[in-house]
Order: C-alpha cells, then structure tokens, then sequence
C-alpha cells in the first residue's frame, strides 16, 4: 500500500536529524590581516630569528635582481620575479624542518635556494638545459611546477603518506592567486581536509595572474574564506611582514605536525615586477599603486623595525648586502657557463628501460650526430 | 589461504586475486579510487581488499579523479606503489592533466630521480549496454603520450599476470580493462596464479597461414570467433593479441605479418588518429616486401560512442572482420 494509498494513517514525520559537520566559527580567517612588524607583538620576536630573516630577505632580493639579469643577457629563456614577494619565499623555507617537503610553483625559486637547492640548479628549468635541475630527494624540494595548482594534490598525497607510515613530515605547498581558481587547488584542499593530511597550504596573494587582477578571479570574501568550506582554518596574513608570515606558517606548520590537519594561509603581498621579463604590466596597471607597495616592501620594513629597536646596525646591513653579493657573483659566474649538454639525456628516462622504439629513435639521433661532427671535419 | 576471491574463475575475479597478492606481497601497494573500499568497486573488482588489508590501503576517495591521481602522485613520491582506479574510462578525462603533464613525465624531468610507480586501473570499450559516458575506447589519447605504459588484458590468465606486472612495474601503467571480458570465463587455476607477464609481449592467440588479425583487449574474442568462422571460407587466419600497447612488440607482429603476407588491424576505438593507423604504418615500414595487399583496420566510427540500443551497429564484429579479410586481394594469388 502507499503512502497515498493509507491516506489518514499516514503521520508527517520531520527529516532525521541534522546538524552542521564542523563548527565553522574557529576556521574563519580574522578580519585584517595578521601583522607583526610595527605592533607590539613584534617585541615577543626572537632576535636572530629576525636578523636570519633579514639576511635572507636581502639575499633574496638580490637574487632576484640577479636572475632579471640574466634574463636580459640572454642566459635565462625567462624570469618569473618574486620581486616584492620575498618575506613569504623565505618565511615558506624558514618555517619547515629538514624532514619536511615543500613544494614551489615556477615563482617560487627562491624559496627553493632558501631551502637549500643551489640556485643555478633551481634556474636550470628557466636556462631550459633541464626541466629539474635539482635531486628533489636532496633537499625535499619537489620539482618547480608550471601547471598551476597541480602541484597542490601532490603535496596531500605525500603528507598522506608520511602520515600512513608513521614519519613525522610536513609538506607545505605554494600557490598564487590565480591557481586558487583551478580545479585541483579545490580538490586538494578537499582532499587534504577529509583526510586530516599534514599539509600547509600557501597561497600568495600578489594581486594578479599575469593581467588580470583578483576582482576578476574569485568573488570570495578572501581567498583565506574558501578554507571553512572544506573544513579547515584559514589564515590571512601580511605577507610583505616576515616576521608575521613566519609566525603564521610555522604555527600552521606545527600544528598539522601535532595531527590538527591542513591550514590555508593567504598572504597578502604584490608582484613589483612584471609577470616575467616578457610581460608588459604598464597594459594593466599604474604606477601609483605599485608605488604604494613599494612603500610597503618587505626589506625596508623589517630594517625599519630591526634598526629602531637597535638589533640592526651600518655593519650589520653591510654585512648581508656583502653575502648577497658574493651569492649573485658566484650565481652569475656560472650561469655564464654554456651548460653541459647531452643529447642521449632525452632517451634516458623516459622510462626505467627504453622501449624498443625509443631505441630505434635514439639510433637515429645518434646517426645524426655523428654526421653532424663528420661534416665539421670535412 | 585468503578471504578474498578464493575461487577466481572470471576475469574480474582474477583482477582481484592480482590486487590481493600484490597488497599482500608488498605493503607499499595501496589501491585507491571511488568505490573501492566498502563496495568493493562498481565492478566489485576490489572487492574484500578494505576489509583484509584495512581502508588505508584499499582507500574510498574523494569523487574527484584529478584529485585521485594527483595524490597518487605525492603517495609514488614518498616510497609508496598506488594502484589507482578511474570507475569507467570516460569518468578517467578530468585526472589527464595530471596524467600528461605529471605522471607520465615525472622521471624524465627530474633525470630519473623520481620514478613515479603508478597503476591506473581503466575499465574500458563497450559492449555492455552502458549509457552515454561509459563505452569509450580511450586507448588512442594514452598511447600518444609518452612515459606511460599502455596494457590490456584479453584472457584470464593476462589479467592476473599484467595487472602483477603493472604494479611491480617502477614506470606509470594505464591498465585498460575490457569491461564486457569482466565475466568471461577460462581455465584459469586461482590456486597456481599464472607468472608475472613481462610487459610488452604480444602473444600469438591462434595461429595460421592466411592472414594476421592484429588486436587487443575485447576485440581479441571477436577476432577469434572470425578466424573460426573463416574457415568456411578457406582462411586460416592467424590472430595477434597484443597485449601491450606501450611498449609495441613490433617483432611479434612483424614475424606473424611476414608469415601470412596479410594483416587486418581490429580494434573498437575510431580508426582516425586510432592505434590502427600506427600498427598499419609499422606494420608496412616492417613488412612491405612480405605483403600482398594494404594493410587493412577495422575499427569503431569515427562517431561519438552511440547509445545502447545501436552500439551493436558501431562495434567491429564478425562480418565486419570477415569482409576486411576478403578485401585483401586474394585474387592476386590465382
């Protein structure tokens, strides 16, 4: 019989209970940005840990300058500039431990070198001798992606496997504005979230995805907002203060090591550069509010607070401007180096062993080389 | 011995009992997907995996294939085996990014730093009634990337025996399943699982003296149902399975072309831009002196997959084979 059918006998009965998974009320980013620098908080700040950032911010800027360089020497193919972006590059590096991973996107180069890799090597996909030029096993530095936000899921599926064997790792991930508005940014937030993986999302905030600025990308309150959705904390955050991005991502860091789960951080900063050397960014922006940022830039702020409280002197400012500079030299000194160049390389790992097709094919490179060296003596 | 699958006879069953034995022989085997676990997989392939080995090595994902991929990459990164399973070949086109620009390439960027050992389950092809969406012939977009293993099983045997290859395998495996061969049934002992096929052999099914049918996957039972029908007609037709697609096995293909002086090409997917083209191409480059006539394909339409109900239509089968294998110029030989 139905429902229709027993009409009378049938009582309307209420839907089974329901009541919000999560509490979203703690996961909500705060209001303004998180600030250090400047506010009393910044007393609480360990010394060295503020003079090893300033170092690092100078040296990073300096490589950075170093880098565009190259670009126009013609001994990089192209440089995405963290210009301006340095407190969040070193911060990412700094707040990690040696066990755990990081994984960069193609702007985040020094984040790589502030880990640890040797900066020719973290250039060689930008020279374009290699795709990766580095051991990513050396320095748990996954390799630069360029697909935006595929990156992302790699970081979950590793965090999670540390988790599965019982290893005590962390793998932070970096991403920009506009990869937060791939699918795979939302599918590893989803991921990272149900299974509770140690995992730190960063996302810098630079203002625009080439051209086009954040208004165009997403209409949320802030990109920090999207993490209650998934059901995890998100953090907002200056992210020209070193000091406060560090603060942030080593909390965040720690506590997806204590089991509390993944973190979103958004960390508001600004591109001052291009979006690479081939970009032309007076097409979609003025002068005025790059200035406005340069105003806020993350070196000036930090020797701002160091030398008003008497932890920064002219030494001490010479002294990392010197690093930085023997860093650039030795960076440019080998970057002027022609890279060593081996064609069997193409074959050589594609697979564990060649397909009988590729070795076909590399017979026939090969043929064409040794013609090639035939002409030259002829 | 095993709670699992005790008495594998179909081919589905055998998938299970390579799952099993892979998860029980190497504890960095993980098997994730949608549906996998508690279910057991829409086509109950994993099933009882989750409940002897535990949800976290037999894992109920996220309904997300990029995301599923994707992690299975950071898992491959950190020491771990993933066997992946995308529910029906045309649900598996969100995880391609990951797919072509990561997993396939990953040891080639890194200088073979980083291996990825990544099994991607794909039930593939028609034949089973299936709505739109779940009948494609995928094999084309794998096959044209490079880094990936492409392999499909046709019998029992090779499926317990690939799918083991698959996942030992230290490179990314597409392993295509023929999901109207799941319940196809052979002589296979579950309790003496076949060896480990090495991947890249192609296998000669039938052999014969007339002409070869070059095949694969579901197409490989169609083929020989037409080489037994053919026999009316005075052909004794030799039949290829393939086995793998990535790596070719040019020399199997090549001897049996060279036997039979004739070669038909059979597979469901679309023959433009379909693996045909290139088996016909190699075969030629291989074999010209040896041949009578073209090298011939029989294959799907160039044509959206179509609905159930005229699928019978769009899928080679035997008439259709056996009309190629007329065209090869017989009359030459009188």
């Amino acid at each position: 019989m139905t429902v229709m059918e027993q009409r009378g006998a049938y009582r309307p009965s209420p839907p089974p209970a329901w009541q919000p998974r999560t509490d979203p009320a703690p996961l909500l980013p705060d209001a303004e940005p998180y600030r250090v620098l400047g506010t009393e908080g910044a007393a609480k700040c360990d010394p060295a840990l503020l003079r090893r950032l300033y170092a690092e911010l100078v040296r990073g800027r300096r490589y950075n300058a170093q880098a565009t360089a190259l670009t126009k020497q013609g001994r990089l193919a192209v440089y995405p500039s963290s210009t301006g972006q340095e407190a969040c590059e070193v911060a990412a590096a700094l707040a990690l431990q040696e066990q755990d991973w990081l994984f960069p996107s193609y702007r985040d180069t020094l984040a790589a070198v502030a880990r640890g890799v040797d900066p020719v090597q973290a250039l060689t996909l930008l020279r374009g001798d290699w795709h990766t030029g580095y051991d990513p096993y050396a320095h748990r530095v996954a390799p630069l992606c360029t697909p935006l936000a595929t990156q992302l899921p790699h970081a979950v599926g590793l965090a999670h496997a540390a988790r599965l064997k019982g290893d005590d790792v962390v793998a932070l991930a970096m991403v920009g504005d506009g990869g937060t508005s791939e699918g795979d940014f939302h599918e590893a937030l989803n991921f990272a979230a149900v299974w509770q993986a140690p995992v730190v999302f960063l996302v810098q905030n630079n203002g625009f995805a080439i051209s086009v600025p954040l208004a165009k990308q997403t209409a949320a309150p802030s990109l920090a907002h999207k993490a209650v959705g998934y059901g995890m904390p998100g953090r907002l955050v200056d992210g020209n203060d070193a000091a406060a991005v560090h603060e942030v991502l080593t909390d965040a860091v720690r506590h997806a090591r204590e089991g509390g789960g993944p973190t979103l951080v958004e960390a508001i900063t600004y591109r001052v550069d291009a979006h690479t050397n081939a970009d032309d960014a007076t097409r979609y922006r003025g002068d005025a509010e790059v200035d406005a940022w340069r105003a806020h830039d993350p070196i000036a702020l930090l020797e701002h607070e160091l030398t008003e409280r008497g932890l920064l002197d002219e030494d001490g400012m010479r002294h990392a401007r010197d690093a930085a500079e023997t860093m650039a030299a030795d960076l440019r000194e080998r970057m002027n180096q022609d890279p060593v160049l081996d064609p069997a390389d193409l074959f050589a790992h594609v697979y564990a062993e060649p397909t009988p097709q590729l070795r076909e094919q590399q017979a026939l490179l090969e043929a064409e080389l040794a013609a090639e060296q035939g002409g030259e003596h002829r | 011995m095993t709670t699992v699958a005790v008495k594998p006879a179909t081919m589905a069953q055998a998938l299970t009992r390579a799952l099993h034995d892979a998860m029980a022989a190497d504890p960095s085997v993980h098997v994730m997907g949608e549906d996998v676990g508690t279910l057991g997989g829409v086509f109950r392939v994993t099933d009882g995996l989750a409940k002897e080995f535990g949800e976290d090595r037999c894992t109920d994902t996220p309904l997300a294939e990029a995301g599923i991929l994707g992690t299975a990459v950071g898992m491959a990164m950190y020491g771990l085996r993933p066997v992946v399973e995308m529910q029906f070949d045309a649900f598996a086109y969100p995880a391609f990014e990951q797919l072509i620009s990561h997993v396939s390439r990953m040891r080639n960027r890194t200088h073979g730093a980083m291996p990825l050992p990544i099994t991607i389950r794909v039930p593939y092809g028609g034949g089973i009634g299936g709505v739109e969406h779940h009948s494609d012939s995928s094999e084309a977009y794998y096959m044209a990337t490079p880094g990936l293993h492409v392999v499909t099983p046709a019998t029992v045997a090779d499926a317990y025996g690939l799918l083991r290859a698959a996942i030992a395998s230290d490179d990314p495996v597409v392993f295509l399943e023929p999901k109207r061969l799941y319940w196809s049934k052979d002589s296979w002992n579950p309790e003496h699982p076949t060896d480990v096929e090495p991947i890249g052999r192609a296998v000669v099914r039938r052999p014969g003296r007339s002409a070869t049918l070059i095949t694969y996957g579901p197409s490989v039972p169609v083929c020989l149902e037409a080489a037994e029908a053919a026999r009316a007609e005075g052909w004794d037709l030799e039949v290829v399975d393939l086995r793998s697609l990535v790596p070719f096995d040019d020399e199997t293909v090549a001897a049996s072309v060279r036997r039979t002086g004739r070669a038909v090409v059979v597979h469901e997917s679309g023959s433009f831009g379909g693996p045909g083209g290139e088996i016909a191409a190699r075969v030629t480059e291989r074999c010209f002196h040896h041949l009578e006539a073209p090298v011939l394909r029989v294959a799907g339409f160039d044509i959206p997959y179509p609905p159930p109900m005229l699928e019978r239509h769009h899928l080679p089968g035997v008439d259709r084979i056996l009309d190629a294998v007329a065209r090869l110029q017989w009359e030459a030989e009188n």
